[in-house]
């Protein structure tokens, strides 16, 4: 037992098995992500009742909610991954630090707009300069700096190591937006608006929010390891197993 | 099936929000599924034409880190 | 100092970075001379009532001291990368986070006190009463130091890069988000006559901890950005 498991960690990071691994998980989880999904759309936009303050509006929770707290926790997972390869050297940790920004991009715009649309039928504006809104936008420009400063790269290493460095400065800047943008609030008296009082949904709002959140995660596992294994293809295009893997892939009709 | 629709006359902002979930998703899920088809095409293509370069009688060269 | 010594290399290297900016005196002016303009762009956009520009003019001063900042940000390490006296930095014997410091220090001598020194004028264009315009320059003479070791790690980053004109000022808004809250928090406070030494003791925090980590964070990112 205390051997196998390092071991089988040690062999997970190598391309060739990651590739096969992850195009195993893949299909399970967008399978999962699309049933949980499913199911909390269902509870959320069928069985649970009408919000008695906000109508039928409260509905956007159930994908905002999820979204934001996806793009926080993609950041978070980014990194670790990206210390873990600056620290280690691990390339497959740079590949999922670099394959995990575009998603976390992709749910911090969601959040943006979502709450947006929310925002409109309740607040009377689009956009308001409340400190969680500014935070997420900030987040959005972050993600887009690291995508950003990835691709700047000629050489696809180096710039997965640069943009981790910069991943690495952002989760040290964020907080310090958050405080920030929180103190700039109290002295210009901005509008400070309460979207989710203190916890008492009722359960039949509860369930399928966190149903839904599992959904992302699973997602994001299935879009992670997608991308990962198209990024692997990239970086070790010259490699046997990969050459191995496009012939066989013309004479089986599918890789 | 109309109020569904109608949201409780929210059901612009509802629906625009949840057609923006969907379609950034779809988008985020069919991106790399394309890229990851170019490039493999993209090295049976040039696992051709080494091929066609090899002349008959000479050993393959080992192009791994091309 | 006894020659190849830390601190002489290191006053060695502030020594030839200033000469060289002072034989290119005019790049020095520019990031000035960007800023009077901009100032100047602004009483014909918004109109010359001195209630709205004295209400915006903290806010316009730092934004486009910021903005003349980032345009001379790009050249902080660009002219040692391309005739190679940065691999010769990276190879010396001396800490490299202690040199790039020294260049740090020489990019804020050169580009950032200039604007320090031409802020007082460009505020009282826009009618920003003296009490306010003192504590502008107190801001700006915390705050420019911070954005320059801040921007310099980004520079850094990018350094090995092909493009990163755009790249850079994306980068380096989140990072400046923080410092204009408080810089310009404090010259509004100032001006409604509250306490503003608060604002002015986080920006002298954040200094004291870049002064610190940032140049070691460069000297980690040029390593990362260079290592080919």
């Amino acid at each position: 037992m205390a051997n196998w498991v390092p071991l089988w960690l040690h062999r997970l990071g190598s391309p060739p098995t990651f590739y096969r691994f992850a195009g195993a998980v893949y299909p399970w989880a967008l399978g999962l992500a699309f049933v949980l999904g499913a199911i909390a759309l269902y509870g959320g936009l069928v069985v649970a009742p009408a919000d008695y303050q906000q109508g039928d509006a409260y509905r956007i929770i159930f994908i905002h909610v999820p979204s934001a707290w996806m793009s926080l926790f993609i950041y978070g997972v980014m990194t670790l991954a990206a210390f873990i390869a600056l620290v280690w050297r691990i390339k497959l940790a740079e590949t999922v630090a670099m394959a995990s920004a575009p998603i976390g991009a992709a749910f911090t715009a969601i959040t943006l707009a979502t709450g947006s649309l929310w925002g409109k039928p309740m607040w009377g504006t689009w956009w308001t300069w409340d400190a969680r809104l500014t935070s997420e936008l900030v987040l959005l420009f972050i993600y887009l700096g690291i995508i950003g400063l990835c691709h700047a790269f000629e050489d696809r290493r180096q710039g997965a190591r640069a943009a981790a460095f910069l991943v690495l400065v952002g989760a040290v800047n964020v907080p310090i937006v958050h405080f920030s943008v929180n103190w700039w609030n109290t002295l210009h008296q901005g509008a400070t608006i309460r979207l989710l009082g203190p916890s008492h949904m009722a359960a039949s709002m509860v369930w399928p929010l966190l149903t839904m959140m599992g959904a992302t995660k699973f997602y994001y596992i299935a879009s992670l390891f997608s991308r990962v294994r198209t990024e692997l293809l990239a970086a070790e295009g010259g490699k046997a197993w990969v050459r191995e893997l496009a012939v066989a892939g013309v004479a089986g009709g599918k890789a | 099936m109309s109020a569904f629709l109608a949201m409780g006359g929210y059901g612009f902002y509802v629906w625009t929000a949840f057609a923006i979930f969907f379609i950034v998703l779809l988008i985020d899920t069919l991106a790399p599924l394309a890229r990851r088809r170019r490039h493999l095409r993209e090295i049976r293509a040039r696992i051709a034409r080494q091929a066609n370069r090899r002349r008959p009688g000479t050993p393959a060269r080992n192009e791994s880190n091309a | 100092m006894t020659p190849g010594s830390t601190p002489a290399a290191c006053a060695a290297l502030l020594r030839r970075d200033l000469t060289l900016a002072w034989r290119r005196r005019g790049d020095i002016a520019l990031p000035v001379l960007y800023a009077v303009i901009v100032v100047t762009l602004f009483p014909f956009a918004l109109g010359p009532e001195p209630q709205l520009l004295q209400r915006i003019a903290g806010g316009v001063v730092f934004v486009t001291v910021l903005l003349a900042m980032l345009l001379s940000l790009d050249g902080l390490f660009r002219p040692d990368i391309d005739d190679g006296s940065m691999e010769q930095l990276m190879l010396a014997p001396q800490p490299l986070a202690l040199l790039v410091g020294m260049k740090i220090l020489a990019h804020w001598l050169t580009a950032a006190l200039p604007l320090v020194v031409v802020a007082p004028v460009l505020a009282s264009m826009l009618h920003l009463p003296p009490p306010a315009i003192v504590v502008l320059v107190v801001a700006l003479a915390v705050a420019t130091p911070l954005l320059s070791l801040l921007g310099a790690v980004l520079v850094a980053l990018a350094a090995g890069a092909k493009r990163s004109g755009m790249l850079l000022a994306l980068m380096l808004l989140p990072l400046c988000v923080p410092v204009v809250i408080f810089a310009a928090g404090a010259v509004a406070a100032a001006q409604d006559g509250l306490p503003w030494i608060a604002p002015i003791a986080w920006l002298g925090a954040g200094l004291a901890l870049a002064v610190v980590l940032a140049p070691l964070a460069c000297a980690a990112a040029l390593r990362i950005a260079m290592d080919t």
